[in-house]
């Protein structure tokens, strides 16, 4: 590789690409937009779930805390449906299907009578399978309620209690997290789909021929590409980073050590872009096999979710997406400030970009045989 | 003089289509080479393995002694390349251009000569995408001088072109020449490669139908030149008594063949003893491009053996 035929093919690339109004936006904008959407989406507080009541012990003391305790919950927000909503003894689970509501309590005649004479009685939950987070959240609202009127009745105290601390000393937010991912989504994408692109129009304009009557070589050209976009995942990530601080007040831990993935990251998403124009016979076909690779990746890497949430099966599956590395790695140093743990994730991520990058030279074509 | 070019019994095949069938001709160094032929003959699957941009399936080729295929970066830093309808990158100058081909060539070129040479000066700071399909073909004329080349192959540079534009790059091709420089030229235009080339040959279904200088070629495959005059049906009759000439007679016009030197004269001095009335007298002998055309023409009628 010749570095002075390198420079000159970066300088052409570069120079197109600021004169290129969409790809300048899409490299300086884009980033600040996805912050500001996401973060939007993930950092508003949490909501509490609306609980439709129907009290048919409506005279009790009991039914009325009953309702009060539910509402000091904080998880759910009871509003009471009395008959007027209710005509001709219509059931509450008719009323709620009607109005698309997800959660709703039936407090039974003579509860309060019943709980006070000691008889067992049974407050009913309607839940929507459709909205199980909804569902979740009243249940075990109702559940906990429940069980204290239980513990107040036979005059016991709860003895096993829960407190819910964060790791570590920071108290993260989702921005926080969110960060590290929309940095490795534009890792992937912003390469991803300009390479494929490139190698599609090139093909079609014969830039590739044209080149190939030069001294350039096919390594020399991918390696300004790798360059190229180096530069531009740093400044996309200093860009997220001073949106995500200066809108949402997010934390991250700025080191040395977040390089190695802004660096192979791209190395690994470029040569992989090129990889996949070059398979591909038409421009479509290009199109269609980058968008397969791309978009499992964009969601199940822990761009948006961690991956910790995901169901085993789908963990095991996003430890062989390259993204993860990259996002599972900036996370260790930008979140835990732990990079002595990142080690492994530079490793894998070398190692494949090596691998791809050899295979994309050796699959994309100057000239025809 | 040595030859700049060398092809023996070139062949490509795609499956059992021949588009190049066995063909032979060499290019001697510093001379214009037309390579002619209609759409889908070969013209270009072979100027691009000359190129090094394609592998021929069989027979042997030299450009400057060397296989393009296998020598091609050796060979790249002597020959310059316009291929047929040159695009490049839509966002740089053409300034730009030639330095970026500079540097890649190791070269220190003076952009504003070479687009002063190729009539492209104006639109040095221009972006490629706003320059007219006759100043990207300059643009790559320029480009493929950059590297100072001993041979240059120019595939249908002026195909598309405005005739002022046509005309600025057989200018380029003259100096090209001058300068001692051998060009490959391909073209559908006969009038340019008449005017242009030392050689010639057409290519047809793959094969060479015909080749030599433009002058060899009309003398070999043209009909005689010939003498048209306009009048009575008498005048063919006279002359055939008078000077042993069969003519042709249609449309009120006598055609009488020209063989020799100074038979216009023999004819026009009988013409004037016959009495008869005659007017508008013309000589014509065919083009290049009338001889393409017969050529062409008479082996898709399966008349002529390649």
């Amino acid at each position: 590789m010749n570095p002075r035929r390198i420079g000159a093919d970066f300088k052409v690339f570069a120079r197109g690409y600021v004169r290129n109004p969409v790809a300048l936006f899409f490299s300086l904008f884009f980033p600040i937009i996805l912050v500001l959407l996401f973060g939007l989406i993930f950092n508003q507080p949490t909501t509490s779930v609306t609980l439709y009541a129907e009290n048919l012990d409506p005279g009790s003391n009991i039914s009325a805390q009953f309702l009060n305790a539910l509402n000091q919950t904080g998880a759910v927000q009871v509003t009471v449906v009395g008959p007027a909503q209710l005509p001709g003894n219509e059931s509450l689970a008719k009323y709620l299907a009607d109005h698309s509501d997800p959660v709703g309590i039936v407090i039974p005649p003579d509860f309060g009578q019943d709980y006070l004479s000691h008889q067992p009685t049974n407050v009913t939950v309607y839940t929507n399978p459709e909205d199980a987070v909804s569902g979740g959240i009243a249940e075990a609202a109702v559940g906990a309620v429940s069980n204290e009127f239980n513990l107040q009745l036979s005059h016991g105290s709860p003895v096993v209690g829960v407190a819910v601390l964060p790791i570590a000393s920071t108290i993260y937010k989702e921005i926080d997290y969110l960060v590290p991912g929309l940095i490795g989504f534009s890792i992937l994408t912003s390469p991803m789909f300009a390479m494929v692109d490139i190698s599609s129009t090139y093909k079609k304009d014969h830039l590739f021929r044209q080149l190939s009557l030069t001294p350039l070589t096919k390594d020399e050209w991918l390696a300004s590409k790798i360059i190229w976009y180096v530069i531009l995942s740093f400044i996309s990530a200093a860009i997220m980073v001073g949106a995500g601080v200066a809108l949402f007040h997010a934390h991250v831990t700025l080191s040395i050590y977040l390089v190695p993935f802004l660096v192979l990251g791209p190395f690994f998403f470029v040569s992989l872009g090129m990889l996949a124009g070059s398979i591909a016979k038409t421009p479509e076909t290009a199109a269609v096999i980058g968008n397969v690779i791309t978009f499992p990746m964009m969601f199940l890497s822990g761009t948006f979710f961690p991956v910790a949430a995901f169901p085993p099966y789908l963990q095991v599956f996003a430890h062989i997406l390259p993204l993860y590395y990259v996002i599972d790695g900036m996370n260790k140093v930008m979140l835990f400030n732990n990079p002595g743990s990142a080690v492994a994730d530079v490793a894998v991520l070398a190692a494949a970009s090596v691998v791809v990058f050899v295979l994309a030279i050796l699959a994309f074509k100057w000239r025809d045989e | 003089m040595s030859n700049a070019v060398e092809v023996t019994g070139l062949r490509k095949t795609y499956g059992d289509l021949a588009a190049v069938d066995s063909i032979d001709f060499v290019v001697p160094e510093g001379e214009v080479f037309a390579f002619l032929g209609p759409n889908g003959a070969g013209k270009t699957t072979t100027v691009e393995i000359l190129e090094g941009l394609r592998k021929r399936s069989g027979g042997e080729v030299r450009v400057l002694g060397l296989d393009p295929w296998t020598q091609g970066t050796e060979l790249h830093h002597q020959i310059g390349v316009i291929p047929q309808d040159f695009r490049f990158f839509d966002k740089i100058y053409p300034r730009e251009a030639i330095e970026f081909y500079g540097t890649l060539f190791g070269k220190t070129p003076d952009p504003a000569q070479l687009l002063q040479r190729v009539g492209l000066l104006d639109k040095a700071e221009a972006k490629f995408d706003t320059l007219s399909g006759g100043q990207k073909q300059k643009l790559g004329l320029a480009l493929s001088l950059v590297n100072d080349p001993r041979v240059c192959f120019l595939d249908e540079p002026t195909t598309g072109l405005d005739p002022q534009a046509r005309r600025s790059i057989w200018e380029v091709i003259r100096q090209l020449r001058s300068e001692g420089r051998t060009v490959f030229l391909t073209t559908h235009y006969l009038e340019e490669a008449e005017l242009l080339a030392d050689q010639v040959a057409i290519i047809h279904h793959g094969k060479i139908i015909a080749a030599g200088s433009p002058s060899d070629i009309i003398a070999k495959h043209g009909r005689p030149a010939r003498l048209t005059v306009e009048g009575p049906p008498a005048l063919g009759s006279y002359l055939q008594q008078k000077l042993g000439v069969t003519s042709v007679v249609s449309d009120g016009r006598v055609v009488i063949p020209l063989t020799e030197r100074g038979d216009a004269l023999r004819v026009l001095t009988a013409l004037e003893a016959s009495g008869l009335p005659w007017q508008r007298f013309a000589t014509e002998s065919d083009t290049l491009e009338d001889v393409f055309v017969a050529l062409v023409g008479r082996m898709d009628d399966g008349e002529v053996k390649a």
